[in-house]
């Protein structure tokens, strides 16, 4: 079988690849280009560790193939805050607001379900500035967290929500 | 787990994606939003020598209404989509409720209610809606269309009356009659991301003395396709709508469901739930009725 050529575009920059058709866009993002602040969790998309964007809509990447993205946005985690990620000196960089509350609220603990949870705010705070907490709830309902009991990711999202 | 392989498939045209689907019989799937089928070729439930996406189709994702036609949702019109369609909160506000009711964010915005429908799942949170609301499935073999009413498109769990050579394009949901009102309600053991372990749509249209005039029940996940309450509609017909109308229409929808037992409730459970959910769908449905 053939490997298709494709461009994407991922967190502003294109990627010209060869894929198998049958890759799906998370194999892509972490084995092909090695990031792998996107997650895999379940792969049947009921976890959410594996959430990017794609045109601004929040998806699973591992029901995603890699050829039907072509000349779609792409943003991963590694996009929320792209300087922070290129300085690797912590007292350096800026952080997106939701990361920072998700930093100073204590939402982290593990952090395998970080990534997923915050591309989740993020398409919530996009479409839903003040979020209840039901709506913040609604929101994550597509995200596991086998650490934090969720309590301190609400209150993170609640804490961006004012900020931005 | 990685997906097996295949060859992928992307026609620009819904008689091109025909004349592939005739080709390649036995051999091919197609894939909408892709959520249920890349889970499918994952676990190797399935194992075609082709995957064809519709998504380059162009206007596959149309949501439109007109008196005359009602609804229009297209094929690839997304569970998002219909869920915050000004379209269709405005014309048909249940099937949104039901949309919303469906899986989670990511695969709202990843999924479509016709992939929902097409899979055939007894459980389908976006089916007993547009059981209940009388929907259309419009099916096109490339040069030819047919309408298939929804009361004959489930056969059996996961098999649909669509032909091998059929591609399901839209659904069509008939403008909905003076005092007439819709529900849909589920429960599950979770409160999201659950497929349904009973639901149940219904529409209820009133007479002038706020009688049953006509009504339409559909039961999900109590057996092997979305069955009708034909029991408790013929009851009501006629009848006034009261708390104990009601509560016998949901007693005699409990009796048609022949659910089984599984991981999501036993059948004993799911019979009760019936009777519960049937009789809340028909007073919202009644109560909404009254005033539209």
């Amino acid at each position: 079988m053939k490997k298709e050529l494709i461009t994407l575009n991922i967190n502003g920059d294109d990627y010209e690849i060869a894929v198998y058709p049958w890759r799906t866009l998370n194999e892509v993002l972490r084995d092909q280009l090695h990031l792998t602040g996107t997650k895999l969790g379940c792969g049947t998309g009921d976890c959410g560790a594996c959430t990017v964007h794609i045109d601004d809509q929040s998806v699973s990447s591992c029901l995603t193939l890699a050829v039907e993205v072509e000349g779609h946005k792409i943003t991963t985690i590694e996009g929320l805050a792209p300087q922070a990620v290129a300085n690797s000196e912590l007292e350096n960089c800026e952080l997106n607001p939701i990361q920072e509350s998700f930093v100073n609220k204590g939402a982290i603990q593990c952090g395998f379900c970080t990534p997923g949870m915050i591309m989740s705010s993020k398409f919530l705070l996009d479409h839903t500035p003040n979020p209840s907490e039901a709506e913040i709830r609604a929101g994550l309902s597509g995200n596991l967290c086998r650490c934090t009991g969720y309590n301190k990711i609400v209150d993170a999202i609640a804490d961006a929500a004012e900020k931005i | 787990m990685s997906l097996p392989q295949f060859t992928f498939l992307m026609p620009t045209s819904l008689s091109e994606a025909c004349s592939l689907l005739e080709e390649h019989q036995g051999k091919i799937k197609i894939k909408a939003g892709g959520t249920d089928m890349i889970v499918r070729l994952s676990h190797r439930a399935v194992k075609p020598d082709f995957l064809m996406a519709l998504k380059k189709i162009p206007d596959l994702n149309q949501i439109s209404y007109s008196p005359e036609a009602g609804l229009n949702i297209g094929a690839l019109a997304l569970l998002r989509e219909v869920e915050i369609s000004p379209i269709v909160l405005e014309q048909a506000p249940m099937l949104a409720r039901a949309a919303r009711a469906t899986a989670t964010v990511q695969i709202r915005n990843m999924g479509t209610v016709m992939g929902n429908v097409c899979n055939a799942s007894p459980s389908a949170d976006n089916i007993p809606t547009l059981v209940a609301m009388n929907a259309v499935i419009v099916a096109s073999s490339g040069d030819q269309e047919r309408e298939i009413p929804i009361d004959e498109f489930f056969l059996g769990p996961g098999r649909s009356a669509l032909q091998a050579n059929e591609i399901a394009t839209a659904i069509k949901v008939p403008k909905v009659a003076a005092k007439t009102g819709v529900s849909y309600q589920k429960i599950s053991p979770r409160s999201k991301v659950d497929i349904a372990a009973v639901n149940i749509g219904a529409m209820i249209t009133l007479d002038k003395a706020n009688k049953c005039e006509a009504v339409r029940i559909s039961m999900g996940a109590v057996g092997p396709t979305p069955l009708r309450a034909k029991q408790a509609e013929k009851y009501l017909l006629g009848k006034e709508i009261t708390d104990e109308t009601l509560a016998e229409a949901g007693r005699l929808a409990a009796e048609d469901a022949s659910p089984i037992t599984d991981v999501r409730a036993n059948r004993e459970y799911r019979k009760l739930m019936v009777e519960v959910l049937t009789t809340r769908a028909l007073k919202e449905a009644s109560s909404l009725a009254v005033n539209y």
